[in-house]
Formats: C-alpha cells, structure tokens, sequence
C-alpha cells in the first residue's frame, strides 16, 4: 500500500460482492459458450494475393505462415477420422496460390498441397492438389522440384495413373537445372517408363543418362549399367516371345 | 553539449518509466507466441518462429519508442517543463534535438534488446542487419512522433497519427501495386486514383523494404539494396526533424 492507496477495507461490501459476482459470471459464460471447430464448409473465398501482401504490413514472410496455420485449421478438429475430406478444394487452392503468391520461396504451401491435400481419399480433389503442384513447380523448378516428385509418387501408387506421374518425372528431368538436384528424380521418368511396358523408352533414356557422364558415383553407375543390361535382356526376351507367337 | 544532456535525461526518463519491463514483456511473448504456433506447424517451423517473432518484436519496437516519445512530450508539456528549458540559455533547436537524439538511443537500445532472441534461429549476419534496420525505423517513428506531438499538441491526436502514418508506409507499395494492377480499369476516376496514391506515396517513406523477416529466413539482404533502403530512410528522418523544427520555431509559448 502505497500514500496514494486506501486499505482494502475502505471498499464497500457491495462492490466487492459485485466484482466477485461478475468474475464468476464472466467464467461461468466462457465456460458454457460452445466451442464450435471450424468446419469445411466454412473455409471462406481466397483473397486476391494483393490484398493477402496489403494485409501484411510488410510482413509476407510472417503472414504466408500465419495464413498457412488459419488454412490448415479447417476441418481437422478431434475425431474427425479422415482430415480436409470435405474441404471446398477450389477455394483452398485458391489459398494455397494466394499464399505462395506473397512469399514465392516458402515451401509450406507445395508441402501441405502434396503431403497433406493430396492424401485426399477423394481422387479428383487429390488430382486437383497435385495439379496445383505441378503448376508452381513450372515457375521455379529448381526449389520445387521435390514436391513434385512427391506428386509423381502419389499419382504412381496411390492414384495408379502411370501417365500422369510420367507427366510429373517429364517435367522434372527437363526443366530442373541446378546442380543440387539428385538424380534420382532425374531418374524417376526411367522407372515409370519401365512400369508402363515402355521398355525401349526407358532403355534409350537411360542409355543416354550413362553416357551424359552426369553420374560420377560408382556405386550408382554400377547399379544403372546392371538395370540398363537387366533392360536389355528384357527386351530381348519380349522380342523373342514376340517371334515365337 | 546541452543536447547530448538533454539526450540522457531522455534516456534516464525511458529507463525509469517501465520501457525495460514492456521490453522483457514483449520478448517473452513473442518467445510464448512462437513456441506455440510451432507446434502446430506440419514443417518449417523454425522459418515460423523467426518470422511470428520478428514481426511481432518489430511492431512492439516501434510502437513502444512511439508512444513513450508522445507522452514524455506531453508529460514535458503539461508539467511545464518545455517553458523551463526554454527560460534557460539553451536554443530551441538545441532542445528539440537533443530529445530526439535521446529517443533515437532508447529506440537503438530496443532494437539490440529484441535482435538477441533472433540469434536461435538466424545467422548473426543476417540478424545484425535487422537490428541496424530496426534501430533506423524507430529513430524515424520517433522523429514522426515527436513531429506529431508538436504539432497535434494533444495526446490521442498524435498518437493516431503516428499509427496511422506507420500503417500507411508499410502498406503503400500493396496499395500503389493494388492501384496500377492489370485488373483495374482503363476510366479516369481510376487514373486520378492511381495518381492519388502514388502523389502519397511520393510522401511516405518505404517501411516494407526496411527491417524484413525475409532477410532472417532466406539470408540477408544484398548490400546495395540494404543501404539504399536505409538511406530512404535517413532522408524521411531529415524531413521530419526539419518540419518539427520548423513548427517548434514558429510556435508561440
């Protein structure tokens, strides 16, 4: 207590009943309000990116991520078994490039549409995902290139379209440059080929990839030159079958 | 020399008055803010720390050094300080300088407090040139806000003009790229609208190219760039202490 202050006494009984009258009243009605989780349905249109930058401050990098955990906070509250299954995907996407949009070199939206979005057990809103990816992937793909294997993965196993993850390995083997890319993604086109019965494609691609003199790593030009001989007596046996029908 | 005193009782003023606590307050959470939201991210969740933190602390930085250069000038006022001063051998330039060279040292002091926490996640390069950045943006807003309260005289005037003039400078290269889009209509009250906001922008300094979260993630800044920017900045500090001191000459007390 200080010269300034009176003691607590000096507080008249009424106003103390009503301040702990209130308090009680205002937990008692936080307490009762329903917590409703946000649903699918209410997932809101996509801003425009040039509202989503004017509504940043300046700040796009910290705003991309805020709006990327607002995005995510639909239609995954507890129990829901299967998570953004009902999600309005056109207007997510919408999101996705918005936020992508204000900050071009944060990897949360590609890694959210293809890791998260794209498990939709829903194939044409998962195609719509992975669709998503393949186009921001042709605008830098050397910083995207791995969502886009990841897409071309999810379109050979869980959607079993052999051409359209061909489409994706195409698209990586031809525009991606730097020298940081691995080459296995490289090599994914080689594989999906082979899985489509495209033998000769995939033997001449390979072929080709050999002899570029790209792969400096034993090991792994060991590993390809076996697969290109494996290739080879493959196609030789189809051949062979071929003639005998 | 009257200045670089009247500068330390600025600064011995800001560190009697709670500013060090609302310092710590704010570091702490923005500290609690990030850890929270981190464990909700599915990935780059120290991109998201550094991000939610930084812009968290730049905005506490500037508001903090704000609103104790309106009402320490207020306080100034009121208790008939600035008529003291004034009645001593000591030139009203003298006066007006020397408190704003001590907002800008408490201002650079918030800067280095809130750059400390951005070293768990940031290069320390990158992290000096955010400070650096930071300590100009606010010696600029307290130059805003002392430019304000001189001339607003009261305290919620000033202060709304200050927050108001901060928000716009952040947000008008948005507007001015909102306003030129390739959307927008070919009409004439489109055109005059355009010419408004870029005849604004004219007047505004460009906060969104200063003390950036991106240079915290993606590295810093090219050095060109960085300096340029701050040097925008330098000179929209320069106009405002002239105009100040212009009103503060002009003022009859």
């Amino acid at each position: 207590m200080t010269r300034d202050e009176r003691p607590l006494a000096a507080v008249p009984r009424w106003v103390w009943f009503s301040l702990a009258l209130a308090l009680a009243a205002q937990i008692a009605w936080q307490i009762a309000r329903p917590q409703t989780p946000r649903a699918a349905s209410d997932l809101p249109p996509p801003p425009a990116p040039g509202m989503l930058r004017l509504a940043s401050f300046g700040e796009p990098a910290a705003a991309a991520r805020l709006a990327m955990l607002y995005l995510q906070s639909f239609d995954l509250r507890a129990g829901n078994d299967i998570p953004y299954r009902d999600l309005d995907y056109r207007r997510l996407i919408g999101w996705l490039r918005a936020i992508l949009a204000i900050d071009p070199r944060s990897q949360y939206p590609l890694f959210a549409a293809a890791r998260i979005y794209a498990e939709n057990p829903d194939p044409r809103k998962a195609r719509a995902a992975l669709e998503f990816v393949y186009q921001e992937f042709l605008k830098d793909p050397n910083r995207r290139w791995r969502w886009l294997a990841h897409a071309a993965l999810l379109a050979k196993y869980r959607l079993k379209d052999l051409p359209l993850a061909l489409r994706y390995a195409t698209a990586i083997e031809r525009l991606t440059t730097a020298p940081d890319v691995p080459l296995w993604a490289k090599q994914m086109r080689v594989f999906i080929l082979e899985d489509m019965d495209e033998l000769q494609a995939a033997k001449v691609m390979l072929g080709g990839l050999l002899a570029s003199g790209q792969i400096k790593d034993p090991a792994e030009l060991r590993f390809l030159k076996q697969h290109l001989e494996q290739l080879e007596a493959r196609i030789k046996a189809r051949n062979a079958r071929r003639e005998a029908e | 020399m009257h200045a670089a005193i009247l500068a330390r009782f600025v600064v011995l003023e800001a560190r009697r008055s709670g500013l060090p606590w609302l310092v710590a307050a704010s570091i702490a959470a923005g500290l609690g803010l990030a850890a929270f939201l981190s464990q909700v991210a599915v990935t780059e969740s120290l991109e998201l720390q550094t991000a939610i933190v930084a812009a968290l602390l730049r905005a506490c930085g500037v508001f903090l050094v704000a609103a104790q250069v309106v009402t320490s000038t207020q306080r100034e006022r009121d208790d008939k300080g600035l008529e003291l001063m004034l009645s001593l051998p000591l030139s009203r330039s003298a006066y007006y300088l020397g408190r704003l060279a001590g907002f800008a040292a408490c201002g650079a002091v918030v800067a280095a407090c809130f750059a400390l926490p951005l070293l768990l996640w940031s290069p320390p390069q990158a992290v000096l040139l955010w400070a650096l950045s930071l300590g100009a943006e606010t010696a600029l807003m307290a130059a805003a806000a002392m430019f304000f309260s001189v001339v607003l005289v009261q305290l919620v005037p000033a202060a709304a003009a200050t927050a108001g003039m901060y928000l716009l400078a952040r947000s008008i290269g948005a507007i001015q790229a909102i306003a030129g889009g390739p959307l927008a209509e070919p009409s004439l009250p489109q055109q005059l609208a355009r010419w408004s906001v870029d005849a604004v922008g004219l007047l505004l300094p460009r906060l969104d190219s200063v003390t950036r979260t991106d240079w915290l993630i993606y590295g810093s800044p090219a050095l060109g760039a960085y300096g340029a920017a701050l040097a925008g900045l330098a000179l929209y500090a320069l106009l405002l202490v002239a105009a100040g001191l212009f009103d503060f000459h002009r003022r009859n007390l």
